[in-house]
């Protein structure tokens, strides 16, 4: 047994931020990572939301899931409400207060880009968090930016030809570009890991960057108990590593060794499921070949 | 503006099967309470064994997957 699960301790936060009845699917991902979020922010904590799931999840009226304010806005606008939410509590003088911007992948990656891009411009001190599900769950899986490549949804339907061939945007170097001052991806199947990383964000001011893997049942087409398996599997097989931007490098935060083949990875969902032994092999290239983008980039910050 | 929490939702009746904890197996490592999308498994302090809160529990079995021992099982519920 490791240090990490000793008898009988938390290793996370025991206090909740949240309240039991939100209207998530079962096994979904997302009220995880929200929980996790906002045990490592503590009340102190203004929300915005697109459209989306996490815009249904919090509850239906007059009921509601968080014990923090939310502000339910359009599709588009999450960076533009962060940036407006900041500005009314620097004139109230309430610098204690951390504003997050909570969106899924396609209010980011897709809809949300510009106005994400302008709030990093503009400086705005806020967390912007990418719940990332990888696809647009909402309105019945269609595809996103950062769908991966060979994954069936409704508008890349399975056949012979894989119908998404290239891999996820990669939001987090968009945005490093863009000029945040930390960045970060984390996983809800190691949520030490995850509310460290939220916690490091919180100390920083100015634009920060999170990009959380929750996975999302029904659209990956799997057992809602396989949920914590699939997204710790995306890291164990580099399909989605974890690694931080801070200070002008990026450091990776959970090694990458002994990777698992993909296939353990891709065989576990529906979506997957047309894949042919030479597709998988052809993504399991895609991964080694991004990974080494990467490890290039972790190398050159060391020197 | 909302007046109430979700606490009078009661998401337990989507449930088709339901966790049952052995304590016997269980060694308290907290995975079942971690993971819990559903704030669903209740330990009130540090040492205490987990419970499920049947009002809630939607039943997606995340606990059972994640539990090493294997001290959680699924059960169906009656029809």
């Amino acid at each position: 047994m490791s240090d990490g699960e000793r008898k009988g301790r938390f290793t996370i936060p025991h206090e909740e931020l949240m309240y039991p009845g939100h209207s998530a699917c079962p096994g979904c991902g997302e009220p995880i990572a929200m929980r996790m979020l906002l045990k490592a922010l503590g009340p102190r904590t203004v929300i915005n939301i697109p459209a989306g799931c996490c815009a249904v999840i919090p509850g239906v009226w007059p009921r509601y899931s968080l014990r923090v304010p939310m502000i339910d806005h359009a599709f588009e606008c999450t960076g533009a409400t962060s940036s407006g939410i900041r500005a009314a509590l620097d004139v109230k003088g309430l610098d204690d207060v951390t504003v997050v911007g909570w969106a899924g992948d396609g209010g980011t990656v897709d809809i949300g880009l510009q106005s994400l891009s302008g709030a990093v411009d503009r400086g705005t001190d806020f967390l912007y968090v990418m719940y990332d599900n990888e696809a647009y769950m909402n309105t019945g899986v269609q595809c996103s930016g950062a769908t991966p490549c060979g994954a069936w949804t409704t508008t890349t339907p399975a056949g012979k030809e894989m119908a998404c061939r290239r891999g996820k945007k990669r939001i987090l170097e968009m945005m490093v570009e863009n000029g945040i001052v930390y960045g970060a991806t984390a996983n809800i199947a190691y949520p030490e890991d995850l509310i460290e990383r939220v916690r490091t964000a919180k100390s920083i001011r100015g634009p920060k960057f999170l990009h959380i893997l929750s996975p999302c049942p029904s659209g990956w087409r799997m057992d809602p108990s396989k949920t914590i398996e699939a997204a710790s599997l995306a890291t164990r097989t580099g399909m989605f590593p974890l690694y931080e931007y801070r200070d002008g490098q990026y450091r990776f935060t959970k090694e990458i060794k002994n990777l698992k083949p993909v296939e353990h990875y891709l065989r576990l969902q529906g979506r997957f499921k047309h894949l042919t032994p030479a597709q998988v092999a052809e993504i399991q290239d895609l991964i080694v070949g991004e990974l080494e983008v990467l490890k290039a980039k972790v190398e050159a910050g060391r020197k | 503006m909302t007046t109430r929490t979700t606490e009078d939702m009661h998401t337990g009746t989507w449930r088709t099967f339901r966790p049952v904890i052995d304590a016997e197996k269980c060694v308290l490592c907290y995975s079942c309470w971690k993971f819990c999308p559903d704030l669903s498994m209740i330990v009130r302090e540090e040492g205490d064994y987990p419970s499920v809160d049947l009002l809630h529990c939607k039943g997606c079995g995340i606990c059972a997957n994640e539990c090493r021992p294997g001290a959680i099982t699924m059960e169906r519920e009656p029809l």
